[in-house]
């Protein structure tokens, strides 16, 4: 019986011309996806390893440790100041960006006029592409000139919004969050706050309307309505946006490539780019080493997110 | 869904709250505008009076002679065909394979089915960055013949910028998809092997028509998400005359303008296409975006 079984879970379930099928069908996108997503990463793991400027192979020494230990030494600066900004990045998104979209999705969750037309404002900045969005906030709010930020809290004199690196909280002597990075933040937060939204009102859809007017009726207010009722519905949803927002701290790079700024601003994922394009560019094993430290902090979150959605839905399956 | 007369009775009573629900909503969406009011009214005016009076000052003169000049000197026409050619192949190639894995994977109890889903998965949450090191190598070494490749290899061609596109793509939406095929019934695969349908007919002609609602809505996204790519086109095709509309102008200062006035009418120009997809199918954009994330 059991050998039956698992015929049948196998390929054989299929006869001839099925079974070839089956196999183009699978085997054509795995390809793809596996030799290039897949194979890159496992060889970023292993180029960490060498030292080499991605000319000749001959050329290409192994080194061991070394990458890392440059990165911890000579480029603690910069791989610490990433390390710092990619945090912060992340905090923050869960403070202001995260916060407001829920905030905006539960105000607009309801018998509004102009539902949609503001669920349309505040999707907008997501739609743009970064040369667009780059563009005005470079340009139009923080041209140190005559940008809007300035003109509002310049005082008549211009303000270096994007190129100042002094600290606006300290961390230690040599490290915190620079004022730049704070001005960069913004923009990611008018970016992302849409995004955060619309998941949000696509939660509440799903949340049971009669729940909000039956706590009504037992006389909650507004607030303890959303804490007691509705937030604690919204679990499966809460998760996809921390998994999102962890996932986009983590890969942050367009923005901050685009806005282009001298330093202080520099995340893991700009570090890995600057390897390759930067100044010191065609350095394949530092590079890698940065990709490799990206890839650390992230499979652990991957992999726990992807085998908890899928064990869910193949109970919900079996059931 | 309520009734009308009930809607209008509900909407039409003013209260404190309203008011201020109503105000928040205003001041928050109005300053979300000021970015993009801002780039729109620059480009209309003529730089020689944004350098006189800044950025917010009252007009002296409006004038379309920026998205006239942007047009001739950024040679946008060019660059939106560019665009085109990867974005269309790259599209329904994304959607095509990405149907199939999750059919197969979704509407046949398989051994690996939960490990090849969560392959596609998992590589699609990757960050970009940590592949292009090897990636970039590799491109660099596959040679393509000439009028495959003006650069003649698979670096700064069209093509490299569609495998890749359709490599990462893919796994988001094999994800919708899967989630998406689950939910139809099983009867429908049983009653058509009955009927001696084959695997392929299976797919084509039962379970993809039920799946257009997903596909429609995943294609409004992906059209948003590969016309907006800026990493790939930036490291994978850093110079060439086959550059798409974004990753050419997102240096715009310098190269091909002049002006800040003539940037804001390129830039407008770049935006044009994911505005008048999103504002044209905002329910399937929004649907997309979250069948995805209600089924999980």
């Amino acid at each position: 019986v059991d050998d039956v079984k698992r015929r049948a879970r196998g390929l054989s379930q299929f006869d001839g011309h099925d079974r070839w099928v089956v196999i183009l069908m699978l085997g054509i996108p795995t390809l793809l996806h596996v030799g290039l997503v897949w194979i890159p990463t496992i060889a970023s793991i292993v180029l960490s390893l060498s030292d080499w400027n991605g000319i000749r192979f001959s050329e290409m020494e192994w080194v061991g440790f070394k990458n890392y230990d440059q990165i911890f030494t000579v480029f603690e600066r910069n791989f610490f100041q990433a390390l710092i900004n990619n945090s912060v990045l992340l905090i923050f998104l869960f403070l202001f960006p995260t916060a407001l979209g829920m905030l905006l999705a539960y105000l607009l969750d309801r018998d509004l006029r102009g539902t949609r037309f503001f669920q349309g404002i505040y999707f907008t900045p997501v739609v743009l592409s970064l040369a667009v969005v780059g563009f005005m906030w470079q340009s139009v709010i923080y041209s140190p000139e005559n940008g809007l930020a300035t003109e509002i809290f310049g005082g008549g004199g211009a303000i270096d919004w994007l190129g100042n690196q002094s600290f606006l909280i300290p961390i230690g002597d040599r490290f915190g969050v620079s004022r730049n990075f704070v001005a960069i933040l913004v923009a990611i937060a008018w970016r992302h706050t849409g995004y955060i939204m619309v998941l949000y009102l696509a939660g509440l859809k799903a949340v049971d309307h009669s729940l909000r007017e039956a706590a009504k009726l037992d006389g909650s207010n507004e607030w303890q309505t959303f804490r007691h009722v509705i937030f604690p519905s919204l679990k499966p949803i809460n998760v996809i946006i921390a998994v999102i927002t962890v996932i986009e701290a983590l890969r942050a790079f367009d923005i901050i490539y685009v806005l282009d700024t001298p330093r202080r601003t520099e995340v893991l994922s700009i570090l890995t780019t600057n390897n390759l394009l930067g100044e010191g560019g065609g350095n394949v094993g530092r590079g890698s080493a940065y990709a490799t430290i990206l890839f650390i902090l992230c499979f652990g979150f991957v992999i726990w997110y992807v085998t908890n959605h899928y064990r869910r839905t193949q109970e919900g399956a079996d059931s | 869904m309520t009734t009308g007369t009930v809607t209008w009775k509900r909407k039409s009573r003013i209260t404190p709250t309203r008011v201020l629900l109503y105000g928040f909503l205003i001041v928050t969406s109005l300053l979300w505008l000021v970015p993009i009011a801002g780039a729109i009214f620059a480009s209309l005016r003529p730089f020689s009076d944004t350098v006189r009076d800044g950025f917010f000052s009252w007009p002296r003169s409006l004038t379309l002679e920026n998205y006239k000049d942007a047009w001739d000197q950024g040679d946008i026409l060019r660059k939106y065909w560019n665009t085109a050619l990867i974005l269309v192949p790259a599209l329904i190639l994304t959607l095509f394979f990405s149907s199939m894995v999750a059919f197969v994977c979704s509407r046949f109890t398989w051994r690996f089915n939960i490990f090849m889903l969560s392959l596609f998965t998992a590589g699609n949450l990757l960050p970009q960055q940590i592949i292009i090191q090897p990636l970039f190598q590799f491109y660099n070494r596959v040679e393509l013949p000439e009028f495959l490749s003006n650069s003649g290899r698979l670096n700064g061609s069209t093509w490299g910028l569609i495998l890749i596109h359709v490599a990462f793509q893919s796994g988001f939406c094999t994800f919708v998809l899967s989630n998406y095929m689950k939910l139809l019934p099983k009867s429908l695969n049983e009653a058509a092997r009955v009927d001696g349908a084959s695997v392929w007919k299976q797919y084509w002609q039962i379970i993809m028509p039920l799946t257009m609602p997903a596909i429609a809505a995943l294609a409004t996204l992906e059209f948003t998400w590969i016309y907006n790519d800026f990493f790939w086109a930036v490291v994978l095709e850093q110079q060439g005359a086959d550059r798409p509309i974004t990753s050419s102008l997102a240096n715009l200062g310098g190269e091909f303008f002049t002006n800040d006035n003539l940037i804001a009418a390129a830039s407008m120009y770049v935006a044009l296409p994911t505005l008048i997809v999103y504002f044209a199918l905002q329910r399937y954009f929004i649907a997309g975006l979250t069948i995805g994330a209600e089924k999980g």
